[in-house]
């Protein structure tokens, strides 16, 4: 923990270094992780809300990558730094069964809160009746075929709008103990290999599929690139390339790009404007794919991490007051907060719907959403600290705080 | 009959000021429909022939239910707009609509007969069933690039119409992805895009008409499509004029 030039991760060298007095305190948490990630998971609900005019504050207007990107690099760094540990204390075997309860976790999340959205949507169907929509009434033909529709859930193809996110999850924690076994053991080559598979379903167009038709929405083939790159992070690649990251020219480049990205999204609001944008760029830039993970988004996040990285240090004392201290326990129970976030966005739009509210009550929902958020948040430490496992006795190499990997 | 003669224009005040409240409840979005891109075909179609052709290739949101809904839907009055703000034309729209289409079975299906048919302009809307079925994006667009090359190269201006903002159905169906290429298409081709979406959002922010209302309500659903049939055509209008109508001061 330091203040000045050590802007990395040392963890699993400084656990090494000095395993004495880990026992009475276990090397600090990277506080940062924690925070952004409850920061990410606040963004997703208001992302989630429809028309939400507090999603205007959300980084995805701002730029190219959003609040996803975020949480995928944050969990794949966290579940690299946890169960690579664990690999490296008890081995592959039980690192790996550890990675897989996770993965059926996170399974077993997203069908509660399939059920939740498939009682929601059932209750809209029933009064909803409007001449005017007669289309767009078409989108509860799948309550008529519930053994189908089941059925795919199950399996993680049929994925109502706004449930994608999860399912990416389980798939990259599935295929995360063969990643980790070489990331451990040949960094550079576990990280050629995501850049290949990445490069490979580009040029196939592999995707997995959906039902009734089309493809994944996020297309894990694309998003294990941030994921793996996360953990290629969190095991020691940060401390390899510290000296980039300390590099003026790299954080001159980060921020020029970060502002050519802003200059960008301005067209899109402002339309008049869009003759600025030549059309030989936008040939080359468009259409920013986010299902395939366009690698301008990519770049989009790096440069935004470059930049926290340089200006929130590790161990950086405002991390630990009260200011901060909500977005980290959230981000400190990512799988239950961002579930609740999905359930939150969904009741809150349903709550708008039938007040028929006007921007204020879309603040008013927004706020007790995040407000819920943080108080569920504060209840699950609570209780942590009830069954003796809080941050300050942990016992083990913790699989649950980490594992808010989700 | 002097009472009868008040009555008549006590009558006719009221109708008058119901028109104007119709006209200025539509013109409430009319920043929102200012043609960026010209129709040279439909220009021509005007100034040669003095008369215009319109298909409108559409889905279940360019109609309405019921006796009586075809005429009430926005086609209809399209071609009432139209013949209102061009004397002197000829002026049909014709309506190609069938529920539950994806633009790429649109294009299969009608686009041989409406090169038969030969109008100086299709009106596509598209992008809602698309989106509810999940069609892939990049299959989306491609689509709607190969349509609209193929609709000019006979000879047809196209016109891009997206979904209709649907509050209630707004967090099951994922519409973003399908408006934004449907923007680029239009940007690339210089095709003019009425942007329904960002109107009848801007209608609910300013309470113009109750979206939010499930019920079968006959008479919003029609007041909501003529307002589109009359926008729809001051922007056809002004994209044949080739420039900009003078923005209005809505805000």
């Amino acid at each position: 923990m330091n203040l000045t030039g050590q802007i990395v991760d040392p963890s699993p060298g400084a656990a090494r270094d000095k395993p004495a007095p880990a026992r009475a305190a276990p090397p600090e948490r990277d506080l940062r992780l924690d925070l952004f990630r409850g920061i990410a998971l606040w963004l997703i609900f208001l992302d989630h809300i429809p028309s939400n005019i507090v999603s205007w504050a959300t980084i995805r207007n701002y730029g190219f990558s959003d609040a996803a990107e975020i949480f995928v690099f944050i969990s794949g760094y966290t579940a690299a730094f946890v169960y690579g540990r664990a690999m490296r204390e008890r081995g592959v075997v039980v690192a790996s069964a550890r990675i897989l309860k996770r993965a059926w976790q996170v399974y077993v999340a997203h069908m509660f809160l399939f059920v939740v959205y498939m009682a929601e949507i059932a209750y809209v169907s029933r009064s909803f009746a409007s001449s005017l929509y007669a289309e767009e009434w078409n989108i509860f033909d799948f309550l008529k075929q519930p053994d189908a529709t089941l059925i795919e859930a199950l399996l993680l193809k049929f994925k109502p709008s706004n449930m994608d996110v999860l399912p990416l999850y389980i798939v990259l924690l599935l295929g995360f103990p063969p990643v980790l076994w070489l990331l451990t053991r040949r960094p550079w080559l576990a990280l050629a290999a995501s850049a290949a598979l990445y490069y490979a379903s580009w040029k196939f167009d592999w995707n997995f599929p959906a039902y009734p038709t089309g493809e994944w929405v996020f297309n894990p083939l694309r998003w294990q690139l941030l994921f793996v790159v996360g953990a290629w992070l969190g095991l020691g690649g940060a401390e390899r390339i510290g000296w980039l990251m300390r590099s003026r020219v790299v954080l001159a480049l980060a921020a020029g790009y970060l502002i050519f990205a802003f200059a960008v999204v301005l067209t899109w609001y402002f339309p008049r404007y869009g003759y600025l944008m030549p059309r030989w760029l936008g040939d080359i830039i468009y259409p920013l794919d986010k299902i395939n993970l366009d690698l301008l988004r990519v770049a989009h996040f790096l440069a935004l991490a470059v930049l926290v990285v340089r200006f929130v240090p590790r161990g950086w004392p405002a991390l630990n007051s009260w200011a901060f201290r909500p977005a980290i326990l959230c981000g400190q129970h990512s799988l239950e907060i961002f579930c609740l976030g999905v359930f939150l966005a969904f009741a809150g739009h349903f709550v708008r719907v039938e007040l028929s509210g006007g921007p204020w009550l879309q603040v008013v929902i927004s706020l007790a959403g995040i407000g819920a958020m943080i108080g569920v948040a504060w209840l699950l430490t609570w209780y942590r600290v009830l069954e003796g496992r809080g941050p300050g006795s942990r016992r083990a190499p913790d699989a649950d705080l980490a594992g808010g990997t989700a | 009959m002097k009472a009868a003669a008040l009555a008549l224009a006590v009558l006719l005040a009221q109708a008058g000021a119901a028109m104007a409240g119709e006209q200025a409840a539509c013109d409430e979005a009319k920043h929102l429909v200012q043609a960026e891109t010209a129709l040279p075909r439909v220009a021509a179609a005007i100034a040669e022939r003095h008369s215009l052709k319109v298909i409108v290739l559409g889905t279940g949101s360019s109609t309405l239910p019921g006796p009586g809904g075809e005429s009430a839907a926005y086609p209809a009055r399209l071609e009432a707009a139209l013949a209102g703000l061009l004397p002197g034309v000829a002026v049909s729209v014709v309506a190609d609509v069938r529920p539950r289409r994806t633009a790429a079975e649109m294009k299969a299906e009608e686009f041989n007969h409406i090169m038969d048919e030969r109008p100086a302009l299709v009106v596509w809307q598209t992008g809602t069933v698309d989106a509810m079925r999940g069609v892939d994006p990049d299959d989306f667009r491609l689509t709607l690039d190969n349509g609209v090359k193929k609709l000019q190269a006979h000879g047809a201006d196209v016109l891009f119409m997206n979904m209709q903002f649907s509050p209630r159905t707004e967090s099951m169906i994922a519409a973003g992805v399908y408006a934004d290429n449907m923007r680029w298409v239009a940007l690339q081709h210089e095709v003019p895009l009425f942007d329904r979406l960002a109107i009848m959002k801007h209608w609910v922010e300013t309470g113009t008409f109750d979206l939010y209302d499930a019920s079968r309500n006959v008479d919003t659903a029609a007041r909501v499509h003529d307002c589109i049939g009359r926008l729809l055509g001051e922007f056809i209008v002004d994209a044949v004029k080739g420039a900009p109508a003078t923005p209005q001061d809505s805000k």
